[in-house]
This record gives structure tokens, C-alpha cells and sequence, in this order.
């Protein structure tokens, strides 16, 4: 189990590391830099100014040494000009003798996740900030889905082919049909149209960021969940009518036991293996479905920051978000085949 | 003229309409409640028996949802024929169903001829024995058929970019100010906040899902399929690195990739076109070892076979990859056959590009189950080569799940196009595709619901239709 967690780990750096460089080389583009240049100096630059521009940032070096410097596994670029030196690791422009004790290496294995070029701040706190708003909507997201989506599934499942079946599966075949832009639309249309609606939720999460209530994120909360419930809904119906066919359940039948019996005690647990992992594996898409809610509903989170750090070529901010967001789809791998082997005692033992 | 109301003259049926929904309603939840309350009945009825009138409580609610659901269909019928009939006459509904005419010639004739050679047709015939599998292809094929007739101006009513003054978010059946001859005279659905036709641009957007959607599953399951049988027949090391490549990819959030992939100043470096070489190179491939393996023996043939099959392909992808004042420009000009504007490529390079892994994965898991089987021990021994036993003996065997997942996927992409049009990525800005619509008209939805809706519901009822096809496949093929 060691082993396995070790390698598991091991394969997850490799593929941090991988990602991270793809996502660099494609931010660090000619047009992209040329691009950042002109939204950070002005719009009218000629090339040699660009060119002069991205020199002075530290822009210009090869790519793999920019990546060595973000990672920190290479020393931060400085540049001595007459008013002082500037660099990678130095706020501003400092004379020589405060800039020598300025950090050689300031990159994330050092904890210095850098500036944001969009938001003028420190990415390590716009991150911070902006991941507590999206924890906070993703654990109620989480409160509803979970739960109903395992009670439609194992309602659904218990007598495969019944009428509860039937309708159970429409709905969440139904949900899972519906992509939260269109299931947000709809839902605003028919509970916050000021025309002709019902007017009981309001239509943007704005201020649910510093005051949320029932009425201002119940809604955004709803479209993520209804998109991931159908799935999750499915996967447990179909474990459900697994179990219920084995053996021992037909054994327990046939010995008299209540139905209500067989399926709380007998079938119940082996059927929640199975939805364990394909909730974990949810999680990827839940975040694509943070960024769509966030933006339809005008919620400032981690989803809002995406799109405006890709917009605007945002490097360091984009960089720190594919971190966050692949550790969180690699963790949640990682977990699931851990609890698929602790779960499950079969595999366990063998 | 006047605004058009939504029923017209056809106002009698609906109250008939509101009576059989609610009777539909009440009927299944009392169905649902008296099966989950009273017993199982697990008496059994000797077979030829006859009819005989339900009796219990759960047979009669069941007859009860039965009936209600056929009255609300013939009511819903009763609306298109009488729509078809009347047109304008019959309000917008009736002006709809007389503009859709050619689609539901399309579908009637499809399904006609489908369920009267359906014992010929293999596994669609099948599928129309299956309640559910119908009703999704019926909503499938609505929706092709409409994109199909849309973009020969069969349906429109007016040009989706033409902006008319004064119809500016004006509600459904708003009469032009000022028609000019020949003009249709309503906004069907209203306009949007630019004033074009909320309707044309409706079914010209399912033009563009049409053309895209399923050929960039195609491309998806190519690649998937090529890399995916090496990598769980041979296993080892190739497994090893392909496994890794596919869960780098599903790795990435699908909309960072997106926004990566999906910007002007990447279209200028030529990525995208890089990646078009790669990805519809597998097509090739495939045909290539396909052909190769089965006519390795029979040299005359396996060279009338190869150049049949791969001139046009090559040709194909070459015109398809190559495209003047950009960074792949090889080609004459005369030899280039069509030219695939360069917003189309990245949607469709990204969309293949995001599908092909979990296709991959797909298709090594099935490889690995079959190759166990006797059936490939059989083929060993005779001597067969891997590549034959790969694409002749496990592929076929394979293809229940991936026919199954193939129509999925398809609503999958759907949704993925519909996620790019939604953040503006891509496509051109006026174009008229679901997701772009969607987001229009979702800025305003406080205040006017129709530009935002129709685009909503279209992009539900396929999606929906493609799952409830899937469905039904599953089901048949499992009959087997």
C-alpha cells in the first residue's frame, strides 16, 4: 500500500510538472508575450519597444530557464541599469546593496507564487481569497448532490424495471442532458424573471460572496448539482442493480428477510463502493461547471479568475491555477483508487 | 398586420391540452406512489389467457398514465396538423410547424420506411422496437433534419445576421414595421437584443452543431481507436507512455485548455494547424493498417483497395490542413479542394483534441477484456498478425459499447460547443450557434426570456434525444 501510494504520488508530480510546462510554453507564445506587452505598457508600442519591453521584464530569456526560474529551481533573472537592479526576485528598482540581499531563487518551491499582471496583486493571495469563495460554494454544492443523487440511485436501483425506476431514470437522464448554461438559464427564467417569473431567488450570486443566503445562492448551487447528479444517479443505479441480483441477496430473500432489511443491510454498502469513486472522479467536472455557474451567476471565485487570467494572458495567475486545478483532479484520483482499495475488501486481500 | 398570438384559431385545444398534462401529472404520481406502497404482484398470468380488464390498483394506474399520455400526444398532434393546415392562421405555433414542413415530411418518411424494413436493418431495426430508442432518434434525427434544411434556406424565415430596425427584443410574433414584398411578415420567436430573427438564427444554429458534432466524434474515436488497440493488446511499455499522454490530457480542465487553445494569437502561431496534421492523420492510419492487415497476402488487391480508399483520403487531408497566408501552405491552389475557415479548425481541432483521450481509454479497456477471449487465442494460433487480430477480431467485437458511447459522446460535444460559444471562444461573434446565443441572450434575461430559451431548449432536446438513443441502443444490443 506504501508502494503504491508512493508511485502514485511519483507518476502525480510528473504529470504536474508536464502540465505546468505545457501550459507555460503556450502562455510564453510570441503573440501572447507581444500581447501582454501591450496591455501592460501601452497599446501603441512599436516592435522594438515590445521586444525592449519584454527584455526588461525578464520576458526574453529562452523558456525552459523561465520555467527553471518559476519553479525555483533556477536563480530569478536581474538587471543592473543606472538606477539600480531589478529582477525577478526584487520589488521594484533597488540599489545594488539592498537587491544583493534579496533571495537568489523566489520561485513556488520557495513559496513565491508571483504577481499577477491582471489584478496588480500577489497571486498567492488572489488565489487564497478567490478558492475560499468557490470551496465555499462547491461543499454546499456537495451537501446537495451527494445525498440525493445516491437516494435516486439506489431508489432507482432496488427493483430494476419498476415504475420508480422508470421515472428515476428520466430525471437524471434528463439532468445529465442539460449543461448548467442551459439549466442556469432556464432556472433564472422561471424563478427570478422580473416579467414573468416567480421572483422568489434573486439572479446574481454578487452578494453572496460576503453575505450569502438562501436566496442569492441557492440557485447557482442548484445548476452545478443537477448537472453532476444525473451521472452520479446512473453509475449508483446501475451498481445497485449489480448487487441486487448476486447471490447472497437472493439467498436472504429466500430465507424470508424483510425487504426493507435486505436492502439497508445487505445491499446497501456493497452498492455505495462503486459511486465512492465515480464522485471523486467528479470532481474535474465540477470545476468546469464552477467556472460556467460563476460566470453566469457573476460570482467572483476561482472560476472568475480563470477566465480573466486567460483573457488578459495573465501568466503567473494562469500558471497557479493549473497547479491548483490539476493537484485537485490528481488528489482526487489518488484518493478514490485508495478508498476502492479500502473499501473493497476484495481487492484489499489479494 | 397584426402580432401573431401563439395558438390563433387553434385557442380550443388548450384547455384539452392543460387537461391532459395535469392528468398526465396527477396519473404518474399516483402511479409511482401506489406501485412503491402497495406489494410487488408476483402472481403469474398463464400466457393466451386474453384481454381482461386490469383490476388491482397498480394495473389501473398504470392504464390511467397510459391513456393521459396518449391524449396529450394526440392533443400535441392535433396542434401540428392543425398548425400545418391553418399556418399564420393558427398563430406562431401553426406558423412553426407549417415552416418546419420539410422536416416532418423527412421524419415521417425516415421512420416509415425504418419500421418497414426494420427486420432487415441489424441493430437499427432494432432499435425500433424500444419506446425510448425512438422517441431519442426521433428528436435526433428533428434536429439534423432542421440543421440540414436550414442551411439550403428551407426553414428561415429571415437572414439570421440581417438586423431589422425596430424589433429590437420584441416579442414573439411581432410584425415587421415595414415588410417589403416577398418578406416573411413575423419575427416568429421575437428578436434579440440586435434585432435579427431569434428563430432563423435558432435553426441555422443547428446547422452548425450538425456539421461539427458528429464529425468530430468521428475524428475523436479515429484517433482513440488507433492509439487505444496497440495500447491494451500489446500492454508494456507503449501502454505505459499512451496511458500517460491520455490522463495528462484529461487532466487539464476542459476550459483552461480552451482558453489556451482557442485565441487569436494562438490561431497565429499555426498550433492549431500542427495539431489538425496530427489529429486527422489518424484516419489515414487507421484505414491504411486496416486495409493492410486484412489483404497483406493478396498484393493486387491490397494495392487496387489501398489507392481506392486512400487517394480521396490523402487528397482530403491535405485540402483540409492546408490553407493559403497561414503557416501550412503547400499546396497549389488548384489542388486545394475547400478551404475550413480558420475559427471552424481550433472548435473543432480542441473539440477532437479534449475527446480522443477518454476514447482511448475506452478502447483499451474493451481490447484488454476481448483479447482474453478464444476467439483471439484462435486467431494466435493460426498465425494471424497482431494488427489483424487487433482490427479484424477485436474491433467488431468491441463495437456494441462503442456505437453506444459513440452517440454520447456526440451529445457530449454538443455540450462542448455549446461551452466555447458560451465564453465566445472560436467561433465568429454573430455566428448563430447555440452556446454564443445563449450567452447574448442571457444578459438581458431579467427582462426579455425569449432570445435566451429557444436556443436552450434546442440544445436540451438534442442532447436529451442522443442520451435516450444511447439508451435504447444499450438496451437492444443487450437483448442480444
Amino acid at each position: 500500500m506504501g508502494l503504491f501510494i508512493l508511485r502514485r504520488s511519483g507518476v502525480m508530480i510528473l504529470t504536474a510538472l508536464c502540465l505546468t510546462f505545457i501550459v507555460f510554453i503556450l502562455t510564453n507564445l510570441e503573440p501572447n508575450l507581444e500581447k501582454l506587452a501591450k496591455t501592460q505598457g501601452n497599446f501603441r508600442m512599436s516592435d522594438e519597444a515590445v521586444n525592449s519591453w519584454l527584455n526588461n521584464n525578464g520576458y526574453g530569456q529562452p523558456t525552459v530557464v523561465k520555467y527553471g526560474q518559476w519553479l525555483g529551481a533556477l536563480p530569478g533573472w536581474t538587471r543592473t541599469t543606472e538606477e539600480g537592479v531589478t529582477g525577478r526576485c526584487i520589488t521594484g528598482t533597488q540599489p545594488e546593496a539592498e537587491a544583493g540581499q534579496a533571495a537568489r531563487f523566489c520561485g513556488i518551491l520557495q513559496g513565491e507564487w508571483g504577481y499577477s499582471t491582471r489584478f496588480k496583486d500577489d497571486v498567492a493571495s488572489i488565489i487564497s481569497v478567490r478558492l475560499g469563495n468557490t470551496g465555499y460554494l462547491m461543499l454546499w454544492v456537495l451537501v446537495i448532490m451527494v445525498p440525493s443523487a445516491l437516494i435516486i440511485g439506489v431508489l432507482a436501483g432496488m427493483r430494476e424495471g419498476s415504475v420508480t425506476d422508470r421515472s428515476l431514470s428520466t430525471v437524471s437522464i434528463l439532468t445529465t442532458a442539460t449543461p448548467e448554461y442551459v439549466s442556469g438559464v432556464i432556472l433564472i427564467a422561471i424563478f427570478t424573471s422580473s416579467t414573468v417569473g416567480l421572483k422568489w431567488f434573486k439572479g446574481t450570486a454578487t452578494s453572496a460572496m460576503e453575505n450569502p443566503t438562501f436566496e442569492n445562492f441557492f440557485l447557482p448551487v442548484l445548476t452545478i448539482a443537477l448537472y453532476g447528479m444525473g451521472y452520479i444517479a446512473r453509475m449508483t443505479r446501475a451498481s445497485m442493480t449489480e448487487v441486487m441480483t448476486a447471490q447472497y441477496i437472493r439467498t436472504a430473500r429466500l430465507k424470508g428477510v424483510s425487504f426493507h432489511n435486505i436492502v439497508l443491510k445487505h445491499a446497501l454498502r456493497n452498492a455505495l463502493i462503486a459511486p465512492f469513486t465515480v464522485i471523486m472522479l467528479q470532481f474535474p467536472w465540477l470545476l468546469n461547471g464552477v467556472v460556467i455557474v460563476e460566470t453566469l451567476f457573476n460570482y467572483k471565485g476561482f472560476g472568475w479568475i480563470l477566465v480573466e487570467a486567460a483573457g488578459n494572458n495573465d501568466i503567473e495567475l494562469l500558471l497557479a491555477i493549473s497547479v491548483v486545478s490539476v493537484v485537485v483532479v490528481l488528489v482526487t484520483q489518488l484518493i478514490s483508487d485508495i478508498g476502492y482499495v479500502y473499501l473493497n475488501p476484495r481487492i484489499r486481500i489479494s | 398586420m397584426d402580432p401573431l398570438s401563439w395558438t390563433g384559431q387553434i385557442a380550443f385545444l388548450n384547455p384539452v391540452l392543460a387537461l391532459g398534462l395535469g392528468l398526465l401529472g396527477l396519473s404518474v404520481l399516483a402511479w409511482i406512489g401506489l406501485s412503491s406502497l402497495l406489494p410487488e404482484n408476483r402472481a403469474i398470468t398463464p400466457s393466451g389467457a386474453g384481454l381482461s380488464l386490469p383490476t388491482g390498483p397498480r394495473e389501473l394506474s398504470g392504464l390511467v398514465v397510459r391513456l393521459a399520455f396518449l391524449l396529450t400526444a394526440a392533443v400535441i398532434a392535433a396542434y401540428l396538423v392543425l398548425g400545418l393546415a391553418l399556418g399564420t392562421g393558427a398563430g406562431i405555433i401553426g406558423a412553426i410547424a407549417q415552416r418546419l414542413l420539410p422536416v416532418w415530411i423527412a421524419l415521417v418518411l425516415l421512420f416509415a420506411l425504418s419500421i418497414r424494413f426494420k427486420q432487415r436493418l441489424g441493430l437499427y431495426g432494432k432499435l425500433f422496437d424500444s419506446p425510448i430508442g425512438m422517441i431519442g432518434f426521433g428528436l435526433v434525427m428533428f434536429w439534423v433534419f432542421t440543421g440540414i434544411f436550414g442551411a439550403f434556406d428551407l426553414i428561415i424565415t429571415h437572414d439570421p445576421l440581417a438586423q431589422l430596425s425596430g424589433l429590437k427584443n420584441k416579442v414573439p410574433g411581432t410584425p415587421l414595421p415595414r415588410p417589403e414584398d416577398g418578406d416573411f411578415q413575423w419575427y416568429l420567436l421575437g428578436g434579440d437584443n440586435l434585432a435579427r430573427d431569434v428563430f432563423s438564427r435558432m435553426v441555422k444554429g443547428a446547422w452548425e452543431v450538425v456539421k461539427i458534432a458528429p464529425l468530430a466524434t468521428l475524428f475523436a474515436f479515429m484517433a482513440g481507436i488507433t492509439l487505444g488497440l496497440p495500447a491494451g493488446y500489446f500492454g508494456g511499455r507503449i501502454d505505459t507512455i499512451l496511458s500517460f499522454l491520455a490522463n495528462l490530457i484529461l487532466a487539464f480542465p476542459v476550459i483552461l485548455l480552451f482558453y489556451l487553445l482557442v485565441t487569436p494569437e494562438i490561431v497565429q502561431t499555426g498550433l492549431p494547424q500542427y495539431m489538425a496534421a496530427v489529429l486527422f492523420a489518424f484516419p489515414l492510419i487507421f484505414f491504411t493498417v486496416l486495409i493492410n492487415a486484412r489483404f497483406r497476402t493478396q498484393p493486387q488487391q491490397n494495392r487496387l483497395w489501398l489507392s481506392v480508399v486512400l487517394i480521396p483520403l490523402v487528397w482530403g487531408y491535405f485540402s483540409l490542413i492546408n490553407q493559403t497566408g497561414s503557416k501550412i501552405n503547400f499546396l497549389p491552389q488548384s489542388l486545394d479542394l475547400f478551404n475550413i475557415p480558420g475559427g471552424i479548425l481550433v472548435v473543432f481541432v480542441s473539440v477532437v483534441f479534449v475527446n480522443s483521450p477518454t476514447v482511448f481509454r475506452i478502447v483499451r479497456g474493451l481490447t484488454m477484456d476481448i483479447k482474453t477471449r478464444d476467439y483471439v487465442a484462435a486467431a494466435q494460433t493460426r498465425g494471424e498478425r497482431p494488427w489483424y487480430i487487433m482490427l479484424w477480431e477485436v474491433l467488431p467485437n468491441a463495437r456494441g459499447p462503442l456505437i453506444v458511447d459513440f452517440c454520447l459522446r456526440i451529445g457530449y460535444t454538443t455540450i462542448l460547443l455549446g461551452t466555447l460559444g458560451f465564453f465566445g471562444l472560436g467561433l465568429p461573434p454573430e455566428s448563430p450557434d447555440w452556446g454564443s446565443t445563449i450567452n447574448e441572450g442571457r444578459k438581458l434575461l431579467a427582462i426579455y426570456l425569449h432570445p435566451a430559451l429557444p436556443p436552450a431548449f434546442a440544445l436540451l432536446s438534442l442532447v436529451l434525444g442522443l442520451n435516450l438513443l444511447a439508451d435504447g441502443l444499450r438496451e437492444e444490443s443487450m437483448k442480444d
